[in-house]
């Protein structure tokens, strides 16, 4: 008897450190990407290599059309994808019934959420590139990356809106306020923090995605920044796979630097996130 | 009075303008699939079948089976199932039932970073660190391999997994393992035999997005799989060059002429992901419609 309660002790132990093994070796490589790219981009800044153009076929100079890029082609995306996303998780969460068509479009935001990038890519080629006749073009990549964004935004908007106590539109209901106003003026700004983060998260994902604009946006080397919507652009994600796969003798400094760029404005939005999402626990008082 | 009808216009507008964004994304999703179907349909006058499920994918001289490329993706995503099952599920339960309060802050913001890591970073570090390495290691004339491409995606399919199996582990009540613990099992009995079971649709669900995550991922295997179509059957084509489905869109399609052959094989290629995706989120969605049945019954 004494035995066996000691073996149960003893797999516990086992067990235990085994799950703990695999939760740090999972963890450890994270970090270590991080790092790495961190010494080793950190000598390529500087205020040339931001600021800069591409010289020497690229091997020289700077990113900053690459750079300027990713900004305009985040916000082109945020503008398309953040009104439509918080408005149709507000649908879910505050109007929609339990139907079948409710349930559709569910099932339709899950997939959405499953298709392959490449597979946008390949759609707004399609749709956008050809059929609409926008040519390859910031427009068409941002509306690309805005449509891969959404279930992204949905979701959170959704469980964020969901999280607010009903109590608070009862409330609001009673006074004689009318459920556009209650959404509007309490719903809303309760579950703001919680849109937020998952709006950043969204974005942060179109932000370093790089197959959806390869056929819709991006160009392999500008000698000027775009100065339309309708003009093809550079992009950190895209310029990080040309310089590292198509251009022969690249110094390693410019790849690790673009790496490093990228990674900065991927992370920072990443915190930014986090942060927002741990200072609304804290504040809240429901 | 005034801005009482400007209510009445909101009241009448605005709930219309939400309803119709919520449609829109059914409206989507028949959109991706419209404009698939559209450029890829070309192919079937073009291209026999028994020549687009032949083993040879060389098309300068038109020859377009894509054999090699779904034996590719299968081979890649099947290694990087055996690396982040296991991972994925462990830390999952890590977290959720062994990490105290302040390393499970550490920890889910950690793999929540992972999750962000663009892949075309990953691809990037394969190339320049990982492949080289594993080449000396193993002694291979060449890293890009297959190998590659599963660790690298066995990484990136680890954030999906762990996230959704962590939901499901914490949606466990707590009634559950109080009730083991009060007739004297350990927590890792618990563990093992009462929270794992309790939470198998939602860790089944994780596993399902992450084989998802996994096929679909493009950037990396394209930058570390080295780019050979040529047939994965056996065990030791893990340790050569191979070509997924995704890689080969996003290689081809930027050097192809529109509206011909190649690029309707192309999009039929997308097609065959599209409907693989469909038909793995599908899956997963009706495992957690049935789970949520079971439990109805089971607390009714």
């Amino acid at each position: 008897m004494k035995r066996s309660y000691a073996n149960r002790d003893l797999i516990q132990r086992l067990g235990f450190s085994l799950l703990t093994l695999l939760a740090l070796t999972t963890v450890f490589p994270i970090l270590m990407v991080v790092g790495y790219i961190i010494k080793e981009g950190a000598p390529a800044i500087s205020w040339e290599f931001l600021s800069a153009m591409p010289r020497d076929g690229m091997r020289a100079g700077g990113i900053l059309p690459a750079i300027v890029g990713t900004l305009y082609l985040t916000i082109g995306t945020a503008i398309f994808s953040v009104p439509l996303g918080i408005a149709a998780a507000i649908y879910l969460s505050e109007y929609a019934r339990d139907t079948f068509l409710t349930r559709l479009i569910r099932i339709a935001i899950i997939n959405l959420a499953g298709i392959p990038s490449v597979v946008y890519g390949l759609f707004g080629l399609g749709l956008f590139v050809i059929f609409l006749r926008f040519g390859t073009s910031i427009l068409a990549a941002s509306l690309t990356l805005s449509i891969m964004t959404l279930p992204v935004i949905i979701s959170a908007s959704e469980e964020a809106l969901r999280a607010v106590p009903q109590a608070f539109r009862t409330v609001s209901i009673s006074l004689g306020g009318t459920q556009w106003q209650t959404i509007r003026r309490i719903v809303l700004p309760q579950a703001l923090p919680g849109i937020l983060t998952g709006v950043i998260l969204g974005l942060e994902r179109a932000a370093g995605e790089t197959a959806p604009i390869l056929f819709t946006g991006a160009a392999f080397f500008l000698p000027r920044l775009p100065d339309s919507p309708m003009d093809a652009t550079m992009a950190l994600p895209y310029h990080l796979f040309v310089i590292s796969t198509q251009v022969p003798e690249m110094p390693f400094q410019i790849q690790y630097g673009t790496a490093l760029v990228l990674l900065i404005f991927v992370l920072s939005m990443n915190i930014i996130a986090t942060v927002i999402r741990s200072r609304a626990r804290a504040k809240r008082q429901w | 009075m005034n801005s009482i009808r400007k209510l009445d216009w909101q009241e009448f507008f605005i709930p219309r303008l939400i309803k119709a964004s919520g449609y829109s994304a059914i409206l989507f999703v028949i959109l991706i699939f419209f404009f698939l179907l559209r450029e890829s349909l070309p192919t079937f006058g073009e291209v026999s079948l028994r020549q687009l499920f032949s083993e040879r994918w060389y098309p300068i001289e038109a020859r377009y089976g894509i054999l090699p490329l779904i034996t590719g993706s299968l081979l890649v995503t099947i290694g990087a199932m055996v690396i982040a099952v296991p991972f994925g599920i462990g830390t999952a339960v890590f977290i959720s039932e062994i990490a105290p309060r302040w390393l499970r802050e550490i920890l889910k913001p950690l793999v929540e970073l992972l999750g962000g890591l663009p892949s075309v970073v990953l691809g990037f570090l394969g190339i320049l660190v990982l492949a080289p390495r594993l080449r000396i290691l193993l002694d291979l004339p060449t890293g890009l391999t297959a190998l590659a491409g599963s660790l690298l995606l066995g990484g990136i399919a680890v954030p999906t997994i762990v996230s959704i199996a962590e939901d499901a582990l914490d949606a466990v009540p707590l009634a559950y393992r109080e009730g083991a613990w009060a007739m004297g099992a350990t927590r890792w009995q618990t563990i093992w035999r009462v929270t794992l079971p309790a939470a198998r649709s939602g860790v089944l669900t994780a596993v399902m997005l992450g084989i998802g995550r996994a096929i679909g991922e493009t950037m990396t295997v394209m930058m570390v799989t080295g780019n050979a179509p040529v047939l994965a059957t056996r065990l030791d084509s893990l340790f050569r060059p191979v070509r997924t489905m995704t890689a080969t869109i996003a290689a081809e399609m930027g050097e192809v002429a529109n509206a011909s052959t190649h690029y309707h094989v192309l999009f039929f290629i997308g097609m065959v992901l599209f409907l693989i995706s469909l038909a793995v989120n599908l899956a997963a969605s009706s495992i957690v419609f049935k789970a949520k049945k079971r439990a109805e019954r089971v607390l009714s």
